[in-house]
């Protein structure tokens, strides 16, 4: 990668914000990459919305705060509101559709929204909403590689979690998946 | 003193990053009293430090007590850390007046949030006059260090544990918030590359061999008391070989940022998008706030150039770049206060009214 790539992810506690934000970090970091990872701590984390600031870049990152993103991921209609102007022209925003009751209506970025939260819930299990969505921005803004995704999931998850990397590596396919197809219709 | 380090990287906090660098660095009492946004740094030595070492862990009742516990187990000669945040950290100002003078090495951090009163938890760089110029009574300096990344919260325990026990002083580690909470990328220090001596002055009894040692600060005899401070001030005047700084392209440049922690990295930033568009910014950013690096910035002062201070405060070390200027260039302030940060644009909107008030574009 040439650039520094700006990412924001916003939502609901509990929606896997953070933790997505931190397996793009980790994964960049195994890459070589330099990367860091700005979570929101303040007031907002403790109204119950979320939001981290991830960058991912070949050289050591200035600013760890930025307030135009490469790329957006918002799970909640707050999120939207607050972040769909701040995506740069040509970028991406990526959108959990469950949530979303205003779509952002520019056309100068490249939009995609996600049925993640009911794709999850068909699967059983409603968690693994954020997979789904980070496999459509991976699909998107190639960032980090999938198989390192993968890895960084068995390097940080307590073994006894390992038994749901098979359905975190389906959830991550899915999403995939369905960003490549919304690619090809549009 | 090169400190050795583990070959591949952690992603890690700030707050844990320095937690496990202490532990790495022999630390053997650490003291302290939770406060957001640092809190980390207790829970994650409570969680590690049973499992690993032998060091004492205590959640103290208060600020006042901890900063009291560290004066008596430093005093016994232990390797010695408390943590705090920006009012916590004021509650301490009176305990460390006391070690300053009684001459104790311990490691005090202070993830600063915004103030004055209790504030907000954001981060903020208010407590740059309480940290450099003595934040208790009396005359006395702390060595202070202001890390702008993860890696140097915990390059900068070692660091600063070594330069403490050095000098027989407290070293302070001034970061903000948002150190403390990012995650980074970290080299972590190796365990044991820091050496250990114990100290012959240290309160560990009375073997036959010597005298008590005896440590306070109370000296009745005004005569008595004036040499004490007058070996304080030699000391601190011995410390000045320890300033440290970073430059970034400020040989050519018309206009010098000067920032540190946090600020610095969004004013590198600054820099950069300014260099893109034909002007020439450097920056200098003070490692040491205490002993702070007047030398170079004095250097830099010449009258075709002008200095911008950027800082998360009403300004406050804008004071000590005006005394190293000198009158030799014209120095500006740009702040945010209250917990907020400023933005790379926010700034480089600075740097081009500045630029064009002193015809410094160019073609």
């Amino acid at each position: 990668m040439e650039h520094a790539h700006e990412i924001i992810i916003a939502g609901f506690g509990g929606q896997g914000v953070l933790s997505m934000g931190q397996i793009i970090a980790y994964s960049a970091m195994k890459e070589g990459k330099e990367v860091s990872w700005m979570p929101a701590y303040g007031p907002e984390m403790r109204g119950g919305t979320a939001n981290c600031i991830v960058i991912v870049s070949p050289k050591k990152v200035s600013s760890p705060i930025v307030t135009t993103f490469d790329s957006g991921i918002v799970l909640n209609q707050p999120s939207l509101d607050k972040f769909a102007a701040k995506v740069k022209p040509g970028g991406l925003l990526l959108c959990e559709q469950s949530t979303i009751i205003t779509p952002c209506d520019r056309t100068d970025i490249e939009m995609l929204i996600v049925p993640a939260t009911e794709t999850a819930t068909k699967m059983g299990k409603r968690q693994i909403a954020n997979m789904i969505l980070l496999g459509a921005f991976l699909e998107r803004r190639p960032v980090v590689a999938i198989g390192n995704v993968l890895q960084a999931l068995r390097d940080v998850l307590p073994e006894r979690h390992h038994h749901l990397i098979p359905l975190n590596e389906e959830a991550l396919n899915i999403g995939r998946q369905f960003a490549a197809e919304q690619f090809q219709q549009a | 003193m090169s400190i050795q380090h583990d070959e591949s990287p952690k992603l890690m906090k700030g707050n844990e990053a320095l937690a496990e660098a202490a532990i790495r660095a022999n630390m053997q009492a650490y003291f302290g009293y939770p406060i957001t946004p640092q809190s980390e740094i207790l829970e994650y030595l409570t969680e590690q430090v049973p499992k690993r070492s032998k060091a004492v862990v205590l959640q103290a009742e208060s600020e006042v007590a901890s900063i009291n516990m560290i004066y008596g187990a430093g005093g016994a000669g232990a390797r010695v850390m408390t943590s705090s945040s920006s009012p916590g950290f004021s509650l301490m100002q009176e305990g460390i007046s006391y070690i300053a003078a009684a001459e104790i090495p311990c490691l005090l951090v202070n993830v600063q949030r915004g103030g004055p009163g209790l504030g907000t938890i954001q981060p903020a760089q208010g407590d740059y006059f309480q940290a450099t110029k003595g934040g208790g009574h009396g005359d006395y300096h702390i060595i202070v260090l202001a890390p702008n990344s993860v890696q140097e919260m915990a390059d900068f325990v070692f660091e600063g544990f070594r330069l403490a026990e050095e000098y027989r002083m407290p070293a302070l580690i001034l970061a903000d918030g948002a150190i403390g909470q990012m995650m980074e990328k970290v080299y972590l220090p190796k365990e044991g590359s820091l050496p250990f001596t114990q100290h012959d002055w240290a309160t560990t009894g009375k073997p036959k061999s010597r005298e008590r040692n005896f440590i306070t600060s109370l000296h009745m005899e005004p005569d008595k008391m004036e040499s004490v401070n007058l070996h304080l001030q030699d000391k601190y005047r011995k410390l000045r070989k320890e300033e440290r700084y970073e430059l970034f392209k400020v040989k050519d440049a018309d206009i010098i940022l000067v920032a540190f922690g946090l600020t610095a990295r969004v004013c590198t930033k600054v820099m950069d998008l300014a260099n893109e568009k034909g002007l020439r910014v450097g920056v200098v950013r003070p490692i040491t706030l205490y002993p702070f690096p007047s030398d170079i910035i004095a250097s830099l002062a010449t009258p075709n150039r002008v200095f911008l201070t950027v800082e998360m405060n009403s300004g406050q070390m804008v004071e000590d770049v005006r005394l190293a200027v000198n009158g030799k260039s014209p120095v500006y302030f740009r702040g945010r206060m209250g917990g907020m940060i400023p933005t790379p644009e926010d700034i480089l909107l600075e740097v081009e009214a500045l630029a064009e008030k002193h015809n410094l574009i160019q073609v």
